[in-house]
């Protein structure tokens, strides 16, 4: 398929940088999120809170101690990667980026968790049809950034398509998601929030919200945070001052007559890493 | 308390919000295993049995990491299991008012702490599989537990933490946004 010797050097170098990105972002928390998390520790006034987030602290420390995953929910990998302008785009570079997740499973290694949807039979390497989900946008620099997204916090996310009368409701709509989600998507969690663009577009902004760092908020973030936490679910639904780490917003422009929103919830294990290529 | 498997009546004393540790043979088992359970049986002893929400790393006949699965996916298919003598759930995120009404008088659900599957799997040793064909995620796992610190969700007597939290949290909510309490679901 890759005949070129240019087209198999550039694939081999992502699947390296793939795999090194996995394994970083399997086993050790980005340090925003890890600082969040101590923040939240050291602050929470719930005596069964605490010990969950005691719990979490552990947890994060043996990971890194044994070089293990953090969570056995390994997720599926979503991965974003950055062109610079002497790079085409090849089949090539997919091709690099799923055998990098392809080794990932063998190596560090990850719970198969890729299945056809509707047999449910596992492709054993955590690829296959349209998986993992690639986003590509230009760059400086050739980057692969991955976003191992497990299922818990996924499966209570949620969009919605208000009316342009609505931007007062999307506080609402928000808080009522977590509210829903309750303790099953791991809280204290990090809300990923897409407003604007069409229906696909919401809910790939509220993924890539999940990309910033957590450790700032702005004005409108806080204020969505502030209304999650007074829910009081707490870490795991057990209650607790702690139910989010933070909320991050990203916006698009849309159409007159729309008002797209989504919420991407996201456990406290908010993984991500950032892997240059070096060609 | 320091429960040991197999359990019995001593479930029975436990109440929302307690905290326990747990030692013993536990045997997990998600969606799948739940599924084919109920058609071909339970293939270990379900007496006094404890079932772990959980879809282990496993390599090499080694657990990597172990942590909990949200147990809620598995509302529907539980009754089966205390109907035949299993004592204790352990998962996250707790488990719908139908398992409530199965645990009651009989068995317990216990929380594990979501995500932590290092620290989960470090108080862990494998001991055998049933159904390996189902797969690693959802495959049925026999594991040797040394005191895995839990949280008592739901007790034998229709105490459920994860409910008053939440009905808190709904009570909040509609306060907070203005909404009538017949208004939302």
């Amino acid at each position: 398929m890759m005949a070129n010797p240019a087209d198999t050097a550039l694939s081999d170098a992502l699947a390296d940088a793939t795999e090194r990105a996995l394994r970083e972002a399997e086993i050790r928390l980005p340090p925003d999120v890890l600082a969040v998390l101590r923040k939240a520790a050291a602050a929470e006034r719930d005596a069964i809170a605490r010990r969950e987030l005691e719990n979490i602290l552990e947890n994060i420390a043996l990971a890194e101690e044994r070089h293990v995953p953090i969570c056995q929910d390994t997720g599926v990998p979503v991965i974003y990667l950055t062109l610079p302008p002497d790079i085409g785009l090849s089949p090539g570079l997919f091709e690099g980026v799923r055998e990098g997740v392809r080794r990932a499973t063998a190596t560090i290694p990850l719970r198969p968790n890729v299945v056809d949807p509707l047999t449910r039979e596992n492709t054993n390497d955590n690829t296959g049809a349209g998986m993992p989900a690639a986003h590509v946008t230009p760059g400086d620099r050739l980057t692969v950034t991955v976003l191992p997204k497990g299922a818990g916090s996924e499966n209570v996310s949620r969009l919605g398509m208000l009316l342009p009368s609505q931007a007062a409701q999307i506080p609402k709509f928000v808080t009522e998601t977590m509210l829903l989600a309750g303790g099953k998507p791991c809280p204290p969690v990090i809300l990923g929030v897409g407003i604007g663009g069409t229906f696909d577009v919401a809910a790939a902004l509220a993924k890539e919200a999940l990309l910033l760092p957590v450790d700032a908020m702005d004005g409108y973030e806080q204020e969505l945070c502030d209304a999650v936490n007074a829910l009081g679910i707490g870490p795991m639904g057990l209650g607790g001052d702690t139910t989010a780490l933070a909320v991050k917003v990203k916006r698009a422009d849309c159409h007159t007559a729309s008002l797209p929103v989504a919420v991407n919830v996201q456990c406290w294990a908010c993984r991500r890493a950032t892997v240059e290529v070096n060609l | 308390m320091n429960l040991t498997t197999p359990l019995g009546d001593e479930v029975l004393e436990l109440r929302a919000g307690d905290r326990v540790t747990l030692s013993g043979t536990i045997y997990t088992a998600r969606d799948e295993a739940h599924l084919r359970m109920m058609e071909e049986g339970i293939p270990f002893d379900p007496e006094g049995a404890v079932v772990y929400h959980c879809g282990p790393v496993v390599q090499d006949g080694r657990l990597v990491v172990a942590g909990p699965t949200t147990s809620a996916r598995m509302n529907a298919l539980t009754g089966f299991l205390i109907d035949a003598g299993v004592r204790a759930l352990v998962g996250k995120g707790g488990m719908g008012p139908e398992v409530v009404e199965q645990l009651r008088g009989r068995a317990v659900y216990l929380a594990l702490t979501g995500g932590c599957a290092a620290s989960a799997a470090a108080r862990m040793t494998l001991k055998g599989v049933y159904f390996e064909d189902l797969g690693m995620a959802e495959a049925i796992w026999v594991i040797e537990a040394d005191r895995l610190p839990l949280t008592v969700g739901i007790d034998a007597h229709g105490g459920d933490l994860f409910e008053a939290i939440q009905q808190k949290a709904k009570t909040q909510f509609h306060q907070r946004f203005n909404i009538k309490q017949d208004t939302v679901s």
